[in-house]
């Protein structure tokens, strides 16, 4: 982390976040030249929004500002890490990523459109799953671990290469049993709090519950990099909290049930620019 | 025969101290989601029932609503209604039917239910995520909620 951005972190701490109400009417623009799509009219089939918004509007200025300057992005450290990991050999096929793929650049447009439908197995796949095939199948090494620093540097570099382009994730053909089935959860109102996704984030984005602005919940900012744990998140950590957060039994990271989950809410996002690796508070 | 009422009722519960105490489960509310009968008959205590209100492991309740009386403490929600003057818009057996359960006064209201201990979808071990070890118990105790109730009415416009 660069003084600067060591800077602005102690003032996130020091000021904390005064009461806002609504996103704020900023532009994303990241290294001063490329215009991302924060804010755009809502996908047909997210019945409940006109509007769908970044969650990087919901933050505070401090926050916002280490999002847009990579030299200031504390999560750089951590894709660096994993760009030095992609071409690190591992494993009983004596191979690294860079052995089989063309420079991580080649994955440009991948990220839009995950998760997705694996045309063999016929099972919804997100780009963990993508990482971890690679890693026992074709470098016969260990899996990765879902939320931690070597597979989120992964998942954050791979989607570095798609920043700026709209997600754009299939919903029809096979996907529709598991976004079916995303959606189904996104409605449930799990644990002793009786609470949905859709009770915070489609009824109530905007208002502050305690000391939070609630955003729309969407995820095409991750993984993010939370200054609360100094570390990139995954989507299903981030899940797995919100749930646990209604006084409920969580689903697993790396589940069947997030998967679904993930394809339902990213789908929200469709037309949002990639934007990870965005920052949180 | 009232003696041995309360007697019977001991051991039913387990010896717990509030022998006249309604249940979750035994909870009546009237057409419009109110609560006439007192949870315990024991008078609730407005000062226990401001911290209840304010207390992130117990009500939580200034995590949605915002009230002038605990301006002290920082950060109100807006995600429910401000609670200022709730004493004079609603009656005790109104507040203590609002407090026990909301979706009896607001059908589909997201506030939580405070006095309930089943019916719910992946119900947790507390805010562990973990699947629970002991059987529920309601957020708040039936005196707990006789103590906000008794805090709420306080809460007056002049
Ligand atoms: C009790 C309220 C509540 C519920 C229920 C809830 N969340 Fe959240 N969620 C929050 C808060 C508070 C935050 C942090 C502020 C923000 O980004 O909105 C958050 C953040 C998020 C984020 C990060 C957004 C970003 O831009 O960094 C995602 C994604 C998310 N939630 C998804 C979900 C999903 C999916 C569900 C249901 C499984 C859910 N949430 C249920 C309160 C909730
Ligand atoms: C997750 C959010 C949430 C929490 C936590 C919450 N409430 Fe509410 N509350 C609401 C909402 C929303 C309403 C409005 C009812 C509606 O229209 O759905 C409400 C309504 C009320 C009302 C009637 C409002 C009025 O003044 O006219 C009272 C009184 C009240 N709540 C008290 C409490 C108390 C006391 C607690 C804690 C023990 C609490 N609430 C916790 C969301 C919440």
């Amino acid at each position: 982390m660069n003084n600067k951005a060591l800077a602005a972190v102690t003032a996130v701490l020091a000021f904390p976040a005064l009461v806002a109400a609504g996103p704020d009417d900023d532009n994303l623009v990241i290294n001063d030249e490329l215009d991302m799509i924060s804010v755009t009219e809502a996908p047909a089939h997210t019945e409940n929004l006109d509007t769908i918004y970044s969650g990087w509007h919901f933050r505070t200025d401090e926050t916002q500002a280490l999002q847009i300057d990579d030299f200031d992005n504390p999560a750089m450290i951590f894709v660096d890490q994993a760009a030095d990991l992609f071409e690190t050999v591992d494993g009983a096929a004596e191979k690294s990523c860079a052995s089989c793929h063309d420079g991580v650049e080649s994955f440009e447009g991948l990220q839009a459109s995950m998760p997705k439908v694996d045309a063999e197995s016929g099972k919804l796949v997100v780009m963990e799953d993508l990482i971890n095939k690679c890693r026992t199948d074709r470098m016969e090494a260990d899996a990765l671990k879902w939320s931690g620093a070597d597979m989120q540097g992964l998942v954050a570099l791979i989607g570095l290469q798609s920043r700026g382009i709209p997600m754009n994730v299939a919903i029809d053909g096979a996907a529709a049993p598991f976004w079916e089935q995303g959606k189904e959860m996104y409605y449930t109102r799990y644990g002793q709090l009786e609470l949905s996704c859709a009770n915070c984030h489609e009824e109530n984005w905007g208002n502050m519950i305690r000391a939070d602005h609630l955003s729309q919940g969407m995820i095409n900012g991750f993984p993010t990099y939370r200054l609360k744990q100094a570390k990139l998140i995954s989507r299903h950590n981030r899940f797995r909290g919100c749930i646990r957060d209604t006084r409920a039994e969580t689903f697993a990271e790396g589940s069947d049930e997030f998967r679904a989950l993930e394809l339902y809410v990213a789908s929200r996002g469709n037309g949002l620019s990639v934007e990870t690796p965005a920052v949180r508070q | 025969m009232k003696l041995r009422l309360i007697t019977l009722v001991c051991a039913m519960t387990g010896g717990a101290a509030f022998a006249a105490e309604t249940g979750p489960k035994d909870v009546q509310f009237d057409d419009y989601g109110a609560i006439e009968q007192s949870l315990t008959g024991v008078a609730g205590d407005a000062a226990n029932g401001a911290l209840i209100v304010g207390e992130k492991s117990k009500g939580n309740c200034v995590a949605c609503h915002e009230l002038t009386a605990l301006a002290d403490i920082p950060f109100h929600g807006e995600v429910g209604p401000m609670l200022d003057g709730a004493g004079d818009r609603w009656s005790e057996a109104e507040l203590r039917g609002l407090v026990a359960n909301a979706k009896m006064t607001f059908e589909g209201t997201v506030m939580p239910a405070f006095y309930k201990d089943d019916g719910y979808i992946r119900p947790g071990d507390a805010y562990t995520g973990k699947a629970p070890s002991a059987p529920l118990t309601s957020i708040l105790t039936a005196q707990e909620i006789e103590d906000v109730v008794a805090f709420l009415a306080t809460l007056k416009e002049q």
